[in-house]
């Protein structure tokens, strides 16, 4: 099988959109599961409220990402974009696992850390922000960081849906040019042209934040 | 009220009632009773040292008065508040944060392992309460900040960060943290356990500056025996959640009149 440049030339720059499809959806996904992870850490230790937002989250992390994304695509309102509801569902999707990694943290942080708070009788928003989570999330860093790269490498489910990643040009190219082979080839390369970037960069500020 | 102003400081305040006030107060971990219906009273000003085995309870009465726990019965009274409930329209009911929240900014405490917080610099260690909790002035909490790190002997240490300092030289910081507050009662939880044998006398010396100079309501367990017969009026001596005995540091120290008392002072002295 020889390998086709001049289907190359034709399908690079459709990919290149396509990446940043997956780059945006991936970065607002994470911003999502970030913050929202972060709340549903904190809302767990809440009495009563916690232990339904644990189980709805455990629920979510034991569900594969596709039935969902297929779920909500078919139940969501028509206003409502294929890239919308793609990055939604990822960041929630993700928010049960940062929320884990940020329990992990919090309760790492030492107990004398909360009686000192208490003995000061800190207002909770600085036992929360100025003590406890710049201690916690320290910790957790690089395990946030490695979903960063996981859900970037879950992006591809996104065309389940219609959102016009790269597999979404990939596929479509691929089928109509009978190229399916340089396709993928393309899309697996560029996927590793951002992963290995970001997992250096990932390793980088991992070793700054253990220093401290 | 047995008291003997040994060193020169201002004594407790004969008028007006306890400052301190336990009743009855019971506290269980499980099965294990820590506290069996303890009643005891500290005076405003009074400077009171418990002293006991491991597990009598002693260190339980600092966490309990600084609501880090909360009793299984009885009542515990910091200037006529109670620490378990509050009034509210004549009746008692059980204490809301808000209350707890009020009667604790009375009472500071230094905890064994420093508890500073790490990922702050000194300054900020010490000014974090005052700032948020009390609503002083950053410019008013950064004079006071240096002042209580000029009298702790750490002023040059000010923008360091915890990691940086030796456990004596954190000790002394919590020291000025819980100073900062402006605390009527310090609560001194064996602050000098963690730390290396030479690193003890330079904390010890900062507490008894601070015996000397302030009129502060101390309650201090320790196992360091000079300095409680230095600095307290009175000596509490505790054995599976009660008193087992109390007196002026003369009497305990020169004189014990219980068999429990004896044994252990040979014990700890002979140790350290």
């Amino acid at each position: 099988m020889m390998w086709d440049w001049e289907f190359t030339a034709v399908v690079v720059p459709r990919l290149l959109d396509g990446l940043v499809i997956t780059v945006l959806a991936t970065l607002i996904g994470y911003l999502v599961a970030l913050a929202l992870g972060l709340a549903v850490a904190i809302v767990r230790r809440v009495r009563i409220i916690g232990p339904i937002v644990h189980a709805v989250m455990e629920f979510i992390r034991t569900t594969p990402l596709l039935v969902q994304l297929l779920f909500v695509f078919f139940l969501a309102p028509s206003g409502m974009t294929a890239l919308t509801v793609g990055i939604t569902v990822l960041g929630v999707h993700y928010a049960a696992y940062t929320a884990e990694v940020y329990r992990s943290g919090i309760e790492g942080v030492a107990k004398g850390q909360w009686e000192a708070c208490r003995a000061l009788s800190l207002p909770p928003l600085r036992v929360w922000g100025a003590v406890i989570l710049p201690q916690a999330i320290r910790k957790v860093i690089p395990a946030l960081g490695n979903y960063l790269i996981a859900m970037f490498k879950d992006t591809p489910l996104l065309y389940a849906i219609t959102v016009q990643e790269m597999m979404f040009h990939a596929s479509g190219l691929g089928g109509q040019y009978f190229r399916n082979f340089e396709a993928i080839t393309l899309v697996g390369l560029l996927f590793v042209l951002v992963s290995v970037p970001s997992a250096i960069l990932i390793r980088r500020l991992e070793r700054r934040y253990a220093a401290v | 009220m047995p008291l003997s102003d040994t060193t020169g400081a201002p004594g407790p305040e004969a008028a007006g009632g306890p400052l301190i006030r336990f009743e009855k107060v019971v506290k269980r971990y499980g099965d294990n009773v820590v506290l069996r219906e303890l009643d005891f009273e500290v005076a405003a000003g009074e400077r009171v040292t418990l002293i006991g085995p491991s597990g009598s309870g002693k260190t339980t009465i600092l966490r309990l008065l600084m609501t880090l726990e909360t009793v299984n019965d009885g009542v515990i009274w910091v200037n006529g508040d109670s620490l378990s409930h509050m009034e509210r329209n004549g009746k008692l009911v059980p204490a809301n944060e808000a209350h707890l929240r009020r009667v604790r900014k009375k009472i500071g405490m230094v905890f064994q392992q420093f508890n500073l917080f790490p990922n702050m610099s000194v300054r900020k260690n010490i000014t974090e309460g005052p700032v948020h909790t009390l609503g002083v002035s950053k410019e008013e909490a950064n004079q006071r900040a240096e002042d209580l790190l000029e009298l702790v002997g750490l002023k040059a240490k000010i923008d360091a960060h915890p990691t940086q300092l030796s456990g004596g030289q954190q000790q002394r910081v919590a020291i000025a943290r819980a100073l900062a507050m402006r605390p009527e009662i310090l609560l001194l939880d064996e602050v000098t356990s963690a730390l290396d044998p030479e690193l003890v006398a330079g904390v010890l010396d900062v507490l008894r500056d601070v015996a000397q100079t302030t009129d502060i309501t101390m309650l201090c367990v320790t196992h360091e025996m000079g300095f409680a017969r230095d600095v307290s009026h009175r000596v509490l001596m505790f054995d599976a959640g009660r008193i087992a005995e109390e007196g002026t540091p003369e009497q305990i120290f020169g004189d014990p009149r219980e068999e429990r008392t004896r044994t252990f002072l040979k014990a700890v002295l002979e140790t350290g």
